[in-house]
Formats: structure tokens, C-alpha cells, sequence
């Protein structure tokens, strides 16, 4: 029983990080815009959080620089995608390469340290329950945090008006800007709220999942939160469905040597991985499906020509 | 207040000469960066830019590092120019270098000018086969094929890792995950005696040529372009999408699985995990610098290369980090990207009582 417990904290602990930058990621592309440099904005949260975090002592602090990191990252995207008019797709590269780049410079400083892992709320009365306690009421604020994300994204997008006015210009930027909205500062807007949520996810591996700096600690988990978006047909609840799922495999991965499977560890590595592509299959082999659920305006450039 | 207008025609000026500007405003703020980390940035620039060329060793160094750069953007350039986005070369180029690397180890003991084609070809068909699983996915399932072809690079480099660690492991390595140091017969000949620099150069000077041939003078260049430019127009001209797709994806493995084996046949002469160090993703930068064009990647791939040597020489007299070149490389991306808005528009500017409305 101990050990199921622990399996599934372990999934929860995985899925986190993934399920902060692919709910980012999911408000950005319904807005229109298609940001590829996911990768690069999480390592940014991670050593942000990481370098903050082991400097000032406070968790906070670390938490609130990453986020700031990931969206100064999604301004840079904005700036040469929205006001210059660059391809999306190369842009994005782009910002992952820059930010590997950036982060390893910044961690230089910082590597093999460690400092100390986000304490667990174990929020009084609760956390003692059995089985539910350990499992639903004692993590740290940041898992917390990331399903209250999801829930606030479902209720933005789909309940407020903000929202309405951003899947407009997410579905067809020329009504919107015909009709008067401010499609570039929606656009920038979603990408900075999507860079934070980056950082965020990037700050929870560096300063939760293993608390040290690694460089390319992120490991492709940002290109697994974009599978995830396309996974979640652009829906917030199958985000969270898709993240845990993802995180699943992750653990599997890790404990399958304790459940006696005899396979070299550098097998099991690949899991997440050929997972992503094969539930990418899944779900992109319906295509109407696909295109009926996209955003009309993905990764289209937006001119306004009055 | 400015405005941007498109113009009517892309600017043929702007086109060709905003990767210079690209390169110098990099420089200009990579030398910010510098002062920053306290070095001092003339010395720096100086020791990146010009020591790589001011002797001759260091510059067959160069086309070392040029050569798999040029290789696979060449490959690269014509799926960019498709709309297809292969960015898995990584993948491809390790799966090369570890199928040829296998005709290199199974023919140890044996001697022959047959062994190195063989490789060759291994690697190509490596590279191939590997694109290939993108290439299908997204022909026959629609995924996409940013998504898989990354993913299927990580797969490859743990591959790798796995086969070096495991069958492929040297028995007399002392367990030191690598395999056998390859025969003299299954490593490529040295152009410059007493340098690394290796044939594979010319190999890719050729592939230059033909793939500018073929852009500006095939009917498969048209094609390209037209997918790239209206997938539509593409259609009702009789072009089959999936065609072009599989065509794309099978030069761009193929030259990036023939670049992994150079790698593995030439300067490394063995198989290894480290063997992939990411001329894959520098590759895209080098295609986007050489504006997808062969002659462009021909020169764009000698000054990425100058970055890797002039950053190394840096990093030694200078005590520079190993991560400035990562940077430098992401911010020449970046200024390229955002000035070519010079190219496609032009900038305008608008008196207050001239606007109508916002």
C-alpha cells in the first residue's frame, strides 16, 4: 500500500512541471499564437527559481523569478513574432536554443549545488487521513497552485468575457481587429501568462522534483508539454488528464527496476518519449477531428492592413 | 507614430544583406555580454573572430566543424522551404554514424577499399530510416512532424548510449563505455597531412552544387517552393503533398545520417555517447542564416563554425564559459529573424493627421 502511495505521489511530483507549461502553452495557441520555444522558457524558470531561491534563502522569491523569467522569454517571442512579423516556428527554435544557452551561462556558478526542496503544506487535520492524506493533502503550494491554474484557465476561457474576446482573436484575428479588439495585446498578453506558467513548471523540477542545477535539467519536457496540448485538443481538463498521464510513464520508468523488469536503464529512458509519439498518432489520425478543435488562427501571421 | 507596409515585392538588397547586419548587431551584443562578465570585449571578439583564421591548423579546424554543419543544413534548407519542419536531425545524424559505425566494427579485421562506401551508405540509409518514421506519421496519420521528429532524437541519443554501453562496447576497453577505435580502413583520408581535415569537405562542397543545381534549375526546386509558398496553389498544380513531404525528409536524414558517420568515421574514429554535440539544431541556424539558399549555407556554415573554434579558443585563454557560444548562436537566430521584417515590409512613417481611426 506504502509503495502504491509513493508511486503515485511520485506521478503527481512528475506531472506538475508538464502540466504548468502545457496549460501556459494552451492559452497561447488559443490565442492564435504558436510558441515552440517552450524548452527555453522553462530551463529560464528553472535556473531562475533555482539561482534566486539558493542566493535569498526564500522559496517565494525563487517562485516569483522564474515566473518573471518565462515571461520576459515569451516578450522576447512576442516582440520578433507579433511587432516584427518573424516565423513562429523558427522563433521558437530560436528561443530554445538562446535559452539553453542563457541558462547554462547562469548556472555556471551554480553547478552541483543544491539547496533546500519546497516544503509540503500537510494542511492541518487533512494531511492525516490515511491513504487520501499523503496522496491528496500534502504537497507543496505549487501543486496546488498548477490544478488551480487549470480550473482558473477552463473558467477564463470559457465563462468570462476576457476570454470569449481571446478565443476570437485565437479563431479569426481579422474579425477580431475588424470589430475593434486589440489582437496584438491579446496576443502578448497570452504569451506572457504562457511563459510564466514555463517558468513556473521549469522552477518546479529545479526546485522541487531534484532541488540542484543540471544543465538541460528540462530534457525535453517542453516539447512533451506542446504533445500534451495537441493531446488536450485545446482543452483545459484533458491537459490535466494528459499531463498525468505523462507523468505516469515517467515514473513507470523509473520504478520498473524495482518491479523486477530487466531492461537497461537507457530503454526505459526512451518511454516518454515514444509515448509522446504514439498518443501524438492517436489523436492527430482523426484530421477533421483536429482541425474542427484548433484554433482557426494558429501560427498564422497577423497583419493589420488599416 | 511608425507603421509597417508591406511591400510588394520581397527586397532583394534587404534579403542578402540583413544576415551581415544579423551577425553584427550579435556581435555588438555578445560584446555587451562580455563586459558584463567582466572580460574584456575587444580581446574576446578578437580571440573568436580572427585567431581561428590566422593560421592554417586552426583553419583546417574550421572545415572540420563546417563540414556536417553545411551537410545537414542543406538537407534542412529544402524542408524549410517546403514547410516541412524536420528538426530531429540530431536523431539522424546519430542513427547514421551508429549504422556505419556497425560496418566499421563488424568488418574490424578485415581490409578493403569497399569498407568505407559501405559505411557511407549505411549511414545514409541510418539517417533515411530514421526520417522516415516522421516522414509516415505525418503522411499516413497526419502527426506532426516538429513533434516527432524531437522526440525520435532523444530516442536516438539514448540509443546510442544504450548499443555503446552494451554490444557495442570495446572488450578491451577496460568497460569504458565506447567501442573499438576503427580500423585505418574505415576511417576517411586526410585531405591536409597532419590535420583532421578529412574528405568528407569535398563530399559536401558537391552536395552545395548539386542542391543549387537542383533548386535553381529542377523542376523538384519549383515544387519545393511552391509548397512552401502556398500549399494549396501546390495542390491544384498536381503536386502531391505527401510526396514532397517524403522527399524532404528522406535528404534531410540521408545528409544528416552521412554527417553522423563522417563524424564517427573522421575526427572521433569510434563510436561514443558524446558523439552527438548538437551540429543537428546548429544546423537549423545555419540553413535560416544561409537563407535556405546552398551557396548561403555554404558560407553560413564557416561562420557558425567560427564560433565553435573561436569559443573554445576563448574559452581556454579567456576563461570564458563553454555556454557563451550557445548564446551567441541563439541571439544571431533572433537578430536575423527580427530584422527580416526589413526584407518583407518597409517602415512608414505616418503624421497624426493623416490616420483614419486606430
Amino acid at each position: 500500500m506504502d509503495f502504491t502511495i509513493l508511486i503515485l505521489q511520485g506521478i503527481i511530483i512528475a506531472a506538475t512541471p508538464l502540466l504548468f507549461a502545457a496549460i501556459g502553452e494552451l492559452v497561447v495557441e488559443r490565442a492564435g499564437v504558436l510558441n515552440l520555444g517552450i524548452e527555453g522558457m522553462m530551463i529560464i524558470g528553472a535556473i531562475a527559481g533555482f539561482s534566486i531561491t539558493f542566493e535569498t534563502g526564500s522559496h517565494t522569491l525563487g517562485i516569483l523569478a522564474a515566473a518573471f523569467g518565462g515571461a520576459v522569454m515569451a516578450t522576447i517571442f512576442g516582440v520578433l513574432t507579433q511587432v516584427l512579423m518573424s516565423n513562429q516556428v523558427a522563433t521558437g527554435l530560436a528561443l530554445t536554443i538562446f535559452g539553453l544557452g542563457i541558462a547554462a551561462l547562469w548556472g555556471q556558478a551554480y553547478s552541483g549545488e543544491s539547496t533546500s526542496s519546497l516544503a509540503s503544506l500537510d494542511i492541518a487535520g487533512l494531511s492525516a487521513i490515511p491513504v487520501l492524506g499523503p496522496l491528496l493533502f500534502s504537497h507543496d503550494v505549487l501543486v496546488y497552485l498548477s490544478i488551480a491554474l487549470t480550473i482558473g484557465v477552463y473558467w477564463f476561457l470559457n465563462k468570462t468575457r476576457a476570454g470569449l474576446i481571446l478565443r476570437s482573436v485565437g479563431e479569426n484575428h481579422d474579425a477580431a481587429h475588424a470589430i475593434g479588439y486589440n489582437v496584438l495585446g491579446v496576443r502578448m498578453a497570452a504569451l506572457m501568462f504562457g511563459g510564466a506558467c514555463a517558468g513556473l513548471g521549469g522552477a518546479y523540477l529545479s526546485m522541487v522534483q531534484t532541488p540542484l542545477w543540471a544543465d538541460e535539467m528540462t530534457a525535453g519536457r517542453g516539447w512533451i508539454a506542446l504533445a500534451i496540448v495537441v493531446f488536450a485538443t485545446w482543452k483545459p481538463g484533458r491537459a490535466i488528464f494528459g499531463a498525468y498521464l505523462f507523468g505516469g510513464v515517467t515514473v513507470l520508468q523509473l520504478h520498473a527496476q524495482g518491479f523486477g523488469i530487466k531492461i537497461d536503464a537507457q530503454y526505459l529512458s526512451m518511454l516518454p518519449y515514444i509515448v509522446t509519439v504514439i498518443v501524438l498518432v492517436l489523436i492527430s489520425r482523426d484530421k477533421t477531428k483536429l482541425m474542427f478543435n484548433a484554433p482557426g488562427c494558429l501560427g498564422k501571421p497577423f497583419y493589420a492592413s488599416s | 507614430m511608425i507603421k509597417l507596409e508591406l511591400r510588394k515585392e520581397t527586397s532583394r538588397v534587404m534579403l542578402y544583406s540583413t544576415p551581415i547586419f544579423a551577425v553584427l548587431l550579435t556581435i555588438a551584443a555578445s560584446m555587451i555580454m562580455f563586459a558584463i562578465l567582466d572580460k574584456d570585449p575587444i580581446k574576446a571578439i578578437s580571440i573568436i573572430f580572427m585567431q581561428p583564421l590566422s593560421n592554417t591548423f586552426s583553419i583546417t579546424e574550421l572545415v572540420v566543424k563546417a563540414t556536417p554543419l553545411i551537410l545537414i543544413a542543406i538537407g534542412l534548407s529544402m524542408g524549410f522551404r517546403a514547410g516541412v519542419w524536420n528538426i530531429g536531425a540530431e536523431g539522424q545524424f546519430t542513427v547514421g554514424a551508429l549504422c556505419g559505425g556497425c560496418i566499421a566494427l563488424v568488418f574490424y579485421n578485415v581490409e578493403g577499399f569497399w569498407i568505407l562506401p559501405l559505411m557511407c551508405i549505411a549511414g545514409i540509409l541510418g539517417g533515411m530510416a530514421w526520417a522516415a518514421i516522421p516522414a509516415w506519421l505525418r503522411t499516413r496519420f497526419n502527426a506532426n512532424e516538429i513533434l516527432v521528429s524531437l522526440m525520435m532524437s532523444y530516442v536516438a541519443v539514448l540509443l546510442l548510449s544504450a548499443l555503446v554501453h552494451g554490444p557495442l562496447r570495446d572488450p578491451d576497453g577496460m568497460n569504458f563505455p565506447e567501442s573499438r577505435i576503427f580500423s585505418d580502413s574505415a576511417i576517411l583520408p586526410i585531405l591536409v597531412e597532419g590535420t583532421r581535415m578529412h574528405i568528407g569537405f569535398i563530399v559536401a562542397l558537391l552536395v552545395v552544387v548539386t542542391a543549387w543545381v537542383l533548386l535553381s534549375r529542377h523542376i523538384i526546386g519549383f515544387q519545393v517552393k511552391v509548397l512552401g509558398l502556398s500549399p494549396r496553389a501546390a495542390r491544384f498544380g498536381g503536386f502531391i503533398e505527401s510526396r514532397v513531404i517524403w522527399a524532404c525528409l528522406m535528404v534531410s536524414g540521408g545528409l544528416a545520417g552521412l554527417a553522423g558517420l563522417f563524424e564517427a568515421a573522421g575526427p572521433v574514429g569510434q563510436l561514443v555517447p558524446s558523439l552527438p554535440v548538437g551540429y543537428g539544431f546548429t544546423a537549423i541556424i545555419v540553413a535560416f542564416l544561409g537563407r535556405l539558399n546552398p551557396i548561403g549555407i555554404l558560407i553560413s556554415g564557416f561562420v557558425m563554425a567560427l564560433t565553435y573554434i573561436g569559443g573554445e579558443a576563448a574559452q581556454i585563454q579567456m576563461n570564458l564559459p563553454s555556454a557563451v557560444t550557445g548564446v551567441f548562436q541563439g541571439m544571431l537566430l533572433f537578430f536575423l529573424l527580427g530584422i527580416d521584417v526589413l526584407a518583407k515590409y518597409r517602415f512608414k512613417w505616418f503624421h497624426h493627421h493623416h490616420q483614419k481611426g486606430t
